[in-house]
């Protein structure tokens, strides 16, 4: 391990994942932990249940389309969602810094009982704590949810198999080219808008109409690529996808070109991955379409078996082929 | 707004393609781009997998970060440890590690007060929010960066900012395209034509070019960045190779004026001198970099400074140097995805996105 922490450790990419292994999982493994979804499955309590925590800093707090407050409810419910399981209660945990001004943490709370509200789940429990100017960048915020697990067999990331469709509930990239456009006030970054939503609706009827799926992720951090190639390294599989059928908005394609980002490597806040057989694909695809946040959903690619190593790969517009790489850190736009 | 995506049509590249086929009558053509745009639109559109096989595509200089010397680099980092000092960077300057394989990031980490920042205006910007503090701005990239820092600092001089500077590490293709075809070996492979970078071609236009035909017989062609337009490059490329005709041609007409841009010209020759530069693998290049006129000394971080430039060498076994002239592909680099990945980068071609290492890395089946 490096001396000192790097902000890449952050990234949601490799840097990340060695972090987690390497001091984490080193002391804490268990076999829940081990499974490395986007929430645990307990099964000794019955029914099963699935329980998640997420700690949520972004700058600035507020930005189109959503705020921390936004971000702290949808990020909990929709790692929960990703099991297959009903969120039902969050705990949520504030650490402010001293000197925040009260009718900006009010905004902020507003904006979370909002959110949990139109999820469904209530806020049932939580814990405050203040610490002098500086020890934290305005406030942080900690959200812990549970929820019974309905879906059988739960949908895991080792589940994916070669023959099975893949699928993206909408438009890619929105969230991390809106947050990364408001921090640095990039004025031409204009109609862009994050995509938090909360997904729970959407994954139930998803499971209800089209029977139990193999893999779920929110592609957050790190983007489509870097869940995919979780979920790929996972299930010992490769993943072809076609460029041509991933949503991307216009907007999110022009701001990427500007900046020399890639749309597939930015973080999401409101979008699914869905991984199941092909032959039900058209039947999920029809339940994400009836909800506002599953409107541009489509199927983008399909589960092969591995080569030498598991990879995820693109079919280019043009009919090219190339990898689309585990990112490693945070990404960084290009000197221009 | 003019569409890019008529250049991304697959029936108009299967075209193009078959006309390069044909350009090309089983002759091989191993050409290199010098713009890590290019380097980054031919992985990531894939089209790299669809070239004929008898067509070799290199990766010259012409990636910023990866051409900056690590002499200049250690410059950066001891700008960055002093105090009182704010330095201001683009993004991919971050992970470059210097001689000792510290980076900005480590700097950053340990307490430094470095900042990304999108553009030189935003570093002068800081400068004014931050009057406690000097902000310096390392001026890394060719010809097409060169004026919009020029015109930050003339508009630092205007409003009497006194708290920003400049530390000018700007490079100029054209006399490292001299360079590289005058060092070309005795029985070494040779580059048979170049794609000369669209984005810098728009400033200096295609006049500095002449001697790549002229001199040297080496077709060369200016090309955009959707697989169609670098395609067109290639096939006027293999058809002036199969005509014996080189010359220098404009296959990016939408962006690139013949002429250039006089008055983006006009404002870098106010503020900078052309000078002797340091290429990373290439060495001292006559008169290929940029330093600022002795009018400006006071935003010069170099003196402002007294910054030292110590004698330093590439990380041992690190064949960038040979992978921006174009004797290696990347994964004949010893160290190429062993030691040097994206995360532990040994060379800075493995760091830039843009880095022709990366590119293979992150695009490429290689293994």
């Amino acid at each position: 391990m490096k001396d000192t922490l790097l902000l890449d450790a952050g990234s949601g990419g490799r840097a990340s994942r060695r972090l987690v292994d390497e001091c984490f999982i080193r002391h804490f493994d268990n076999p829940l932990l081990g499974r490395m979804d986007d929430a645990a499955f307990i099964e000794d309590i019955r029914p099963p249940i699935a329980m998640s925590t997420d700690a949520y800093t972004v700058t600035p707090l507020f930005f189109p389309g959503g705020s921390i407050g936004t971000l702290a409810v949808h990020g909990t419910v929709n790692d929960v969602s990703m099991l297959g399981a009903r969120p039902q209660y969050l705990s949520c945990a504030f650490v402010l810094e001293e000197g925040l001004s009260l009718e900006l943490l009010d905004r902020v709370t507003a904006d979370m009982a909002r959110a949990a509200k139109e999820a469904g789940v209530l806020i049932v429990t939580g814990d405050t704590k203040v610490v002098p100017r500086g020890a934290c960048d305005k406030m942080f915020i900690t959200t812990t949810g549970v929820g019974g697990v309905f879906a059988d067999p739960a949908p895991s990331g080792r589940n994916a198999r070669p023959g099975d469709a893949v699928l993206v509930s909408g438009a890619v990239g929105d969230h991390g080219l809106t947050v990364m456009g408001s921090r640095e006030n990039l004025s031409f970054l204009t109609d862009v808008a994050s995509d938090s939503a909360p997904l729970n609706r959407m994954v139930a009827a998803v499971i209800e109409q089209a029977g139990p799926v193999h893999a779920l992720r929110d592609p957050t951090r790190g983007g489509l690529v870097a869940t995919l190639n979780e979920i790929a390294g996972q299930s010992g599989v490769s993943l072809v996808l076609e460029e041509e059928a991933i949503p991307v908005h216009e907007s999110v394609r022009n701001g990427c070109s500007c900046l020399g980002l890639d749309p597939l490597y930015l973080a999401n806040e409101g979008k699914c991955v869905c991984i199941l057989p092909a032959e039900r694909a058209e039947a999920a695809l029809a339940a994400m379409r009836n909800f506002p946040c599953g409107a541009e959903a489509a199927r983008i690619g399909e589960v092969t078996a591995a080569g030498k190593t598991p990879r995820v790969s693109l079919k280019t517009r043009i009919g090219g082929v190339r990898l689309l790489s585990m990112p490693e850190g945070v990404p960084l736009p290009r000197i221009c | 707004m003019f569409s890019e995506s008529a250049f991304q049509d697959p029936r108009l590249c299967r075209a193009l393609l078959a006309r390069l086929e044909r350009a090309l009558g089983g002759r091989s053509l191993r050409f290199m781009e010098v713009c890590g745009t290019h380097t980054v639109a031919l992985f990531q559109s894939g089209l790299i997998s669809m070239l004929p096989a008898s067509v070799t595509h290199l990766s010259g200089p012409g990636c910023p970060v990866c051409v900056t010397h690590d002499e200049e680099i250690s410059m950066i980092l001891d700008l960055a440890g002093r105090e009182r000092v704010i330095l201001a960077t683009f993004g991919d300057m971050l992970r470059v590690p210097g001689p000792d394989g510290q980076s900005l990031k480590h700097a950053k980490a340990g307490g430094a007060r470095v900042e990304v920042v999108y553009s030189p205006l935003e570093a002068l910007i800081l400068a004014k929010k931050n009057p406690d503090a000097v902000v310096v701005f390392p001026g890394i990239g060719f010809e097409t960066t060169a004026p919009t820092v020029a015109a930050v600092l003339l508009t630092a001089r205007r409003e009497k900012i006194g708290n920003f500077c400049v530390l000018s590490l700007h490079k100029l293709v054209p006399p490292a395209l001299r360079a590289l075809l005058d060092d070309i070996r005795e029985g070494e492979t040779k580059i048979d034509a170049f794609l000369l970078p669209g984005h810098v071609s728009t400033v200096i236009g295609l006049a500095p070019y002449a001697f790549l035909a002229e001199r040297f017989r080496v077709p060369a062609v200016v090309g955009g960045f959707e697989p169609a337009d670098i395609l067109l490059a290639l096939c006027l490329m293999a058809e002036q190779a199969r005509d014996n005709a080189p010359a220098v041609r404009n296959a990016y007409p939408r962006a690139v004026n013949e002429a250039g841009n006089p008055r983006a010209r006009a404002v870098t020759e106010q503020v900078f001198a052309p000078v002797d530069a340091l290429w990373r693998g290439m060495g001292a290049i006559p008169e290929s970099g940029l330093a600022l006129r002795p009018e400006y000394a006071d935003m010069d971080a170099l003196k402002r400074f007294g910054v030292a430039r110590s004698k330093s060498s590439s990380p041992k076994g690190c064949r960038c140097g040979d992978v921006l002239r174009g004797r290696i592909s990347p994964p004949a680099c010893p160290l190429f995805g062993k030691k040097c990945l994206p995360a532990s980068p040994v060379g800075p071609c493995m760091v830039s996105t843009e880095g022709s290492c990366a590119a293979w890395h992150n695009y490429v089946e290689y293994q």
